[in-house]
């Protein structure tokens, strides 16, 4: 590893992510809600410490090499999750613990969308816009950001890029040079964002309120300025521009940029991971409606509003979002989990949304479809296929090797949240909601993750960047191996 | 500029590393996907697998909106089809081929616009034999590039104890010589550059670029270093394409002997050789070359394709009493091993030659010559002039009025037929081939503004 060169970059890093607390500052000098000093100062302090590690090695030429990319990343990822943090503690008008607060912040960034706060609606203004900033820093990525602006990166841009980009092939650059994908994917995310805010404008929202929940939209994050969720503005018209919204934004963003490039809807008709995330989101649809047909024919409950509830908590729950408009956790027991399952299959790769990622899913299937095939003629060649294109060996041993990784992490995470004190169904849901950077769960969370202690707050917390970083990256930093000289 | 590069091989390798890290959009295509991933973990380039003329890769390489194709697989067939390709699908302006066989480089009408269009052709083989001719022409110089077709050429010469200049100021090589022009580029003391002034002290061992009027350089590599007799007896170590060609042009003015290990390749170079001794056997076996009086040879040349080999038999040529010997080396990083160790006189790298002549048809601006030189850490341009005082920030000034970029020095002037040595009051004409010299490659970007006409190019 090259101390120099990580430490330059994340000094960098630091100092690019310093001017983000400039936006909510705004908002809080305007509204004189008397957080804006606690933002300016972490401003100052985020950039002093970012200047104090880039000054002294600015003249460093030395690149980043692929295990000096992971270290980046891990580390920007988890000290970003506490500079998040920082303005949030010294405010004083709305008293955070720092446990509170860093759990914030990173369900915020890693855009989760659990929250420990309850009456959001009271919170200072500012404070309110800047958990939707962050959730939005955090949907394309704040490193991808960083590439896309500093030049300086050069080759070593692109490590810092595979480690955070969510998908099994991390090579797929959509355009030659890094700092131009970064550039478009950014562009692309932009406009997605205005043209949702200005959707949600249209549809009746306050003009803050639009800006704060198109942030969290297309970042899939889940945040929202009410403590009621989408649920506070009960119009079915802005639940399906959110649906649409978020569906766009969890498919893969090459595609956009594709469609975008050459003006033309085959790249999104002919990909085999979209049309396998819509038609899971279709299906699971179905059987919501169904379900709640059924349960409320036999409790002889009103049945309106049921289709638009339905359909809008199976596509926050499979983008990863979590928004609610319905208090889904009282709906009969197999529907909240069956979302729980389709969140932890998650969006698709290359996009906003966590989860294990659709294409995933779809390579262990033809995988399991494979040996199966494989039991019937034993002497078949039979390639993995991705549309018409068979993929790499290497892929899929990659994607099984991140499904082991991900099933020892989960049992581990949970059986830590038990230990804890946590019952059965709260830590189960708590842990599947985490890694899959979705956000509500079920249990004692169901709501909120006020009611649970600070321990599995923190452990929560791992989880969360666990699922953003798709936990290799971070679990590089834990072996031997990578310290080794 | 958005440049597609088929065949990751050698040649491709090194182009896609010389130009991503000049502002270019680069993509790769090549069938092995392992080669590619190589390079995608090194360079901020796009790779594509698959067969590089099939239609449906290029365009997944986006040659609908390429600037320019540079075909060098391996295969001459599959170069001159993607560049048939390229054309008449997706009119991509700037195509460039690798064709390496004499049969078809003989009959240059293949190569129209209307048959098939190549724009330029590489030969590697070519530009590496005549690379070396020159470097046998001048014997114990390092690198020798030639300029505005051969009038000027920069030579590298490291200098040695015996030359007069040698432990003496840069500015009394005009009382030395006075009829003489010539102007020293750089000089490379211990791998630093330095630029040199007229008090600059030449110490023995530095690696000193200067350039001069062809018929001069003997001249003006005598103040640096004890003359070499010129060349009479050559050995060639390896009969493939190279040590072919080289035979071939070399064999009417030198002796030349030429030692290949397989005897059917022996017969067939010794048909086609007229005066040429080929000699069947091992380059490294000691023997040979003492039978072959390794000891009376002026120049030993180890042009195999193997570049183990080559150091390997070089070194023992030169320990036996060779006088020069040069070693062909493919892999970069042996490169500046060699030249920094001594016991082979001079590296030849492939890739270095033929980036060279690549180079000049990438770079924007009107650019008539790029050698890279020091494994591409440094390079010469030959910049031509346009446009008046009012729109050029060149043509008009002298030379010490121009706002060059650090680390760039003006060597000559080429102005018609007449060559000129830039000294600090010459003024620079339109239409001038200026000479300059990089010491830094970061810099190229600004030497080409430089020379950008201001109204017509922004």
């Amino acid at each position: 590893m090259h101390p120099d060169a990580v430490q330059r970059v994340l000094g960098a890093l630091l100092m690019v992510f310093s001017i983000t607390m400039l936006p909510p500052a705004l908002f809080a000098v305007v509204s004189a809600d008397g957080t804006a000093t606690a933002f300016f100062l972490t401003f100052v302090l985020l950039l002093a410490v970012g200047g104090v590690l880039w000054l002294p090695v600015r003249r460093s030429r030395r690149e980043l090499r692929t295990r000096d990319g992971f270290f980046v990343v891990a580390m920007f990822w988890v000290v970003l999750g506490a500079a998040g943090a920082v303005p949030l503690v010294i405010q004083d008008v709305a008293p955070f613990s720092i446990v509170d607060a860093l759990f914030e912040s990173v369900s915020g960034l890693t855009t989760t969308g659990a929250t420990a706060i309850v009456g959001i609606n009271e919170l200072p203004i500012s404070i309110q816009y800047y958990r939707q900033q962050l959730q939005w820093l955090g949907g394309m990525g704040i490193i991808v950001l960083a590439v896309a602006i500093l030049p300086m990166l050069g080759i070593g841009g692109m490590q810092l890029y595979r480690a955070e980009l969510p998908g099994p092939v991390k090579d797929a650059k959509i355009t030659p040079r890094i700092a131009e994908t970064a550039k478009a994917l950014w562009y692309i995310y932009l406009g997605l964002t205005a043209v949702c805010a200005v959707a949600y404008w249209l549809a009746g929202m306050s003009v803050f309120d639009a800006i704060s929940h198109a942030f969290s939209t297309i970042a899939t994050g889940g945040f929202s300025t009410h403590d009621e969720s989408i649920g506070y503005f009960d119009s079915a018209v802005i639940e399906m521009i959110a649906v649409v919204f978020m569906i766009i934004s969890a498919l893969n963003y090459s595609l956009h940029f594709m469609a975008w490039r050459r003006m033309s809807i085959e790249p999104w008709r002919t990909d085999p991971e979209l049309r396998a995330f819509l038609l899971v989101i279709a299906v699971v649809t179905v059987l919501v409606m169904g379900g709640l047909f059924v349960y409320q024919a036999a409790h002889n409950l009103s049945h309106d509003e049921t289709w638009h509830h339905a359909i809008f908590q199976v596509v926050s729950f499979a983008t990863t979002t979590g928004y609610t408009t319905a208090s889904y956790y009282v709906w009969p027991a197999f529907l909240p989990v069956l979302l729980l399952f389709v969140a932890v299959v998650g969006g698709c790769a290359n996009s906003t949304s966590g989860g294990l990622k659709v294409v995933r899913v779809l390579l262990l299937w033809r995988q399991g479809g494979r040996e199966i095939l494989r039991l019937i003629h034993p002497q078949a060649q039979i390639p993995v296929k991705m549309g018409d294109r068979p993929v790499n060996e290497r892929v899929i041993d990659a994607v099984w090797g991140f499904f082991a990784a991900y099933v020892v992490l989960f049992a581990l995470l949970m059986l830590t949240l038990l230990a804890m004190g946590l019952d059965q169904i709260t830590a189960f849901s708590a842990v599947a909601s985490g890694l899959a950077n979705l956000g509500p769960a079920l249990g004692e969370v169901a709501a909120n993750f006020a009611s649970v202690g600070d321990g599995p707050k923190l452990v929560m917390c791992i989880a969360m960047i666990m699922g953003r970083l798709e936990i290799f990256t971070l679990l590089v930093l834990f072996t031997p191996a990578f310290w080794r000289r | 500029m958005k440049i597609i590069i088929l065949g990751a091989g050698q040649v491709g390798g090194t182009v896609a590393a010389n130009l991503t890290s000049e502002d270019n959009d680069i993509t790769v295509v090549d069938r092995d996907a392992g080669i590619l991933q190589g390079l995608q973990d090194r360079l901020d380039l796009r790779t594509i697998a698959g067969n590089a003329t099939y239609p449906e890769v290029l365009e997944r390489a986006g040659a609908a909106d390429a600037d320019m194709v540079i075909a060098v697989t391996d295969s001459d067939e599959a170069n001159m089809v993607a560049c048939q390709v390229a054309a008449t699908l997706f009119h991509t302006p700037t195509k460039i081929a690798r064709v390496r066989a004499v049969e078809y480089l003989s009959h240059p009408q293949i190569f129209n616009p209307d048959a098939i269009p190549i724009d330029v052709l590489i030969s590697p083989e070519q530009l590496v034999t005549q690379y070396v001719e020159r470097l046998i022409e001048h014997p114990g110089a390092l690198q020798v590039m030639d300029f505005a077709d051969g009038r000027v050429r920069l030579v590298g010469v490291r200098a040695y104890y015996g030359g007069p200049l040698v432990g003496q100021e840069l500015r009394a090589l005009r009382e030395h010589m006075p009829g003489i022009d010539t102007r020293v580029a750089a000089v490379y003391r211990r791998g630093s550059a330095i630029i040199p002034e007229g008090d600059t002290l030449i110490e023995a061992g530095d690696e000193v670029f200067f350039l001069a009027a062809s018929k001069n350089i003997r001249a003006v590599m005598s103040e640096l270093r004890r003359l070499d007799k010129p060349v009479k007896r050559i050995v060639l170590a390896g009969g493939g394409n190279i040590g072919m060609r080289l035979a071939q042009a070399l064999e009417t003015k030198y002796q030349v002997k030429l030692i290949e290990h397989n005897a059917a390749r022996c017969r067939a170079i010794a048909d086609d050789l007229k005066k040429t001794i080929v000699l069947h056997g091992d380059a490294a076996d000691e023997d040979l070359l003492l039978e072959e009086n390794i000891e009376n040879t002026d120049v030993f040349c180890a042009l195999t394709n193997d570049d183990e080999a080559n150091i390997l038999s070089a070194m023992l040529a030169k320990r036996r009493g060779a006088r020069t010997v040069m070693a062909l080396i493919n892999r970069a990083a042996y490169v500046d091993l060699i030249q920094s160790t001594g016991d082979i006189d001079v590296a030849i790298s492939p890739q270095q030659a033929t980036i060279g002549s690549l180079l000049a048809h990438i770079r924007r601006g009107d650019v008539a010559a790029v050698h890279s030189l020091r494994r591409g850490a440094a390079e010469a341009i030959e910049a031509v002039a346009h446009g008046d005082a009012g729109s050029s920030e060149v043509v008009g000034k002298r030379v010490d009025q121009i706002r060059l970029p650090r680390g760039t020095t003006i060597g000559a002037i080429v102005r018609g037929e007449e060559v000129v040595m830039a000294h600090h009051d010459t003024v620079i004409e339109p239409e001038d081939h200026v000479i300059l010299f990089l010491v830094d490659k970061s810099r190229l970007a600004d030497v080409e503004k430089l020379f950008s006409v201001g109204v017509t190019f922004l």
